[in-house]
C-alpha cells in the first residue's frame, strides 16, 4: 500500500513537473517596436530551447516583425502585444526587421 | 508615400497573381465571375476578422494558433487546386474546343469554380490580414498625412493591376493551349503553397523532423526582393528551403501529375467504351 501511494505521488509530481515545464517554464524575451525602432537592437535569446518572444507595438503606427532567416512574421496594430513561440533555434545571429518600416533593423542572437 | 506604396503593393502581389491565374484557369465556365467574386469578398471579410482577432488567434494552442490557422487554410487551398487540375485534365479539352460540344455540367463547372473561389479567398485572407492592419493603422493613427494613404491605396491598385495583367497575359494564349499553361502554373502554385503549409506546421512544433535548411540562395536571389516575392507567389521560391519543404514540394507535384494522368486516361477509356 505504501508503495502504491508513493508511486502515485511520484507520478503526480512528475505530471505537475511536465505541465509546469510546457506552460510556464518557457523563458519570455520582450521586444518593443515603436514607429520604426526595434528595442533592443540586439535581441538575446537562448539557443536549443523553447522560448517566447513577446513583441509589443508601443508606437502609433502598425508594425510587422519579420525574419526571412527564421521564416517568421507577425503583424501588430498600434498598442498591440503578441508573441511568437520558438521551439528550438541553432546558436547564431539572425536578421530581423520591421516590414512596415523598412529602415528598422535588429539582430536576434541565439546563445 | 513611396514607402507606403511599396509596402501595400508587396502585400497584394501574391493574391493578385493567384487571382489572375484562377481567372484564366476558369475561362469558359459559366458563373465563374460570381464564384471568384464570392471568394474575393469572403477573403476580405476573413482578413478583417483575422486582423480583429489577431491576438486571440496568436495565443491559441500555446502560441501556435496563427501557424496552425495558416497551415490549415493553405492545405485546404492545395487540395482545391489538386481537385481543379484533376477535373480540368478530364474536361479541359471540351472547354477549350467547341464550347457547345461540352456537356451542361462541364459548362457549368460549379464545383471547380467553387473550389477555386476558396483558393482566391484563402490567398486574400492570408495576405489581407496584414494589409488590413497596415491600412487601418494609417487611417486610425491620424499621424499619417494623406500622401501616405494615397501611396498605400495606389499600392493596392497596382496589385489589382497585376491581377489584370497576369489574366490578360494568360488570356492572350491561344485557346487550345491556355488550359495546359494554367494547369502547369497551378501545379507549381499548389506545390509552393504546400511547402509553405509544411513550414507553418514546423513553426507550430507539430512537425519536428527535417527542419534544417538544405541550401541558402539568399545571396543570389533574396526571397524579400521583388523578383523573389513574385517567384515565391508563382512557384513557391524560398531562399532557405528545409528538407521537409523540398519533399512536400516535389511530392505535391508528383501527386498532381499522377492524378491528372489517371483522370485523363480514365476519360479516354470511357469515351472509347461508349463510342
Amino acid at each position: 500500500m505504501q508503495h502504491v501511494r508513493s508511486l502515485a505521488l511520484a507520478c503526480a509530481v512528475m505530471a505537475a513537473g511536465i505541465g509546469f515545464a510546457s506552460a510556464n517554464d518557457m523563458p519570455v524575451i520582450k521586444v518593443e517596436m515603436k514607429d520604426g525602432v526595434i528595442i533592443p537592437e540586439i535581441i538575446e535569446v537562448p539557443a536549443n530551447t523553447r522560448f517566447k518572444l513577446e513583441i509589443s507595438n508601443t508606437g502609433a503606427s502598425p508594425v510587422e516583425f519579420e525574419s526571412m532567416e527564421l521564416k517568421r512574421e507577425k503583424a501588430l496594430a498600434a498598442g498591440a502585444t503578441s508573441a511568437i513561440v520558438f521551439r528550438t533555434l541553432d546558436p547564431g545571429t539572425y536578421d530581423v526587421f520591421d516590414d512596415f518600416h523598412p529602415e528598422a533593423k535588429a539582430k536576434l542572437v541565439a546563445k | 508615400m513611396i514607402g507606403a506604396f511599396v509596402i501595400a503593393f508587396r502585400e497584394v502581389i501574391e493574391a493578385g497573381l493567384i487571382i489572375g491565374i484562377v481567372l484564366a484557369a476558369t475561362r469558359g465556365i459559366a458563373g465563374r465571375g460570381r464564384w471568384i467574386g464570392l471568394g474575393v469578398v469572403g477573403g476580405l471579410a476573413g482578413a478583417c476578422l483575422v486582423a480583429l482577432f489577431a491576438e486571440a488567434i496568436s495565443d491559441a494552442f500555446e502560441g501556435a494558433g496563427q501557424d496552425i490557422l495558416n497551415a490549415a487554410v493553405l492545405a485546404t487551398a492545395v487540395i482545391m487546386l489538386i481537385w481543379h487540375n484533376t477535373w480540368m485534365s478530364r474536361h479541359g479539352r471540351e472547354l477549350a474546343g467547341e464550347l457547345k460540344a461540352a456537356g451542361e455540367s462541364v459548362r457549368r463547372g460549379e464545383t471547380t469554380s467553387a473550389a477555386l473561389a476558396f483558393v482566391v479567398g484563402a490567398a486574400i485572407l492570408r495576405e489581407g490580414a496584414e494589409l488590413v492592419l497596415f491600412l487601418y493603422g494609417l487611417v486610425a493613427s491620424g499621424t499619417s498625412g494623406p500622401d501616405l494613404q494615397i501611396g498605400a491605396l495606389a499600392g493596392v491598385g497596382a496589385g489589382i493591376l497585376i491581377s489584370a495583367v497576369s489574366y490578360f497575359g494568360l488570356a492572350a494564349i491561344p485557346t487550345r493551349y491556355v488550359f495546359s499553361v494554367t494547369s502547369a502554373l497551378i501545379i507549381f502554385l499548389a506545390a509552393g503553397l504546400a511547402a509553405q503549409a509544411a513550414q507553418f506546421l514546423t513553426n507550430a512544433g507539430l512537425i519536428t523532423v527535417l527542419d534544417r535548411p538544405l541550401w541558402n540562395t539568399a545571396n543570389i536571389l533574396s526571397e524579400g526582393s521583388m523578383v523573389g516575392r513574385v517567384l515565391h507567389a508563382l512557384v513557391g521560391y524560398t531562399d532557405r528551403p528545409t528538407g521537409l519543404q523540398v519533399i512536400v514540394y516535389l511530392g505535391t507535384i508528383l501527386v498532381m501529375i499522377a492524378l491528372m494522368q489517371w483522370s485523363s486516361a480514365d476519360k479516354r477509356r470511357r469515351t472509347l467504351r461508349t463510342a
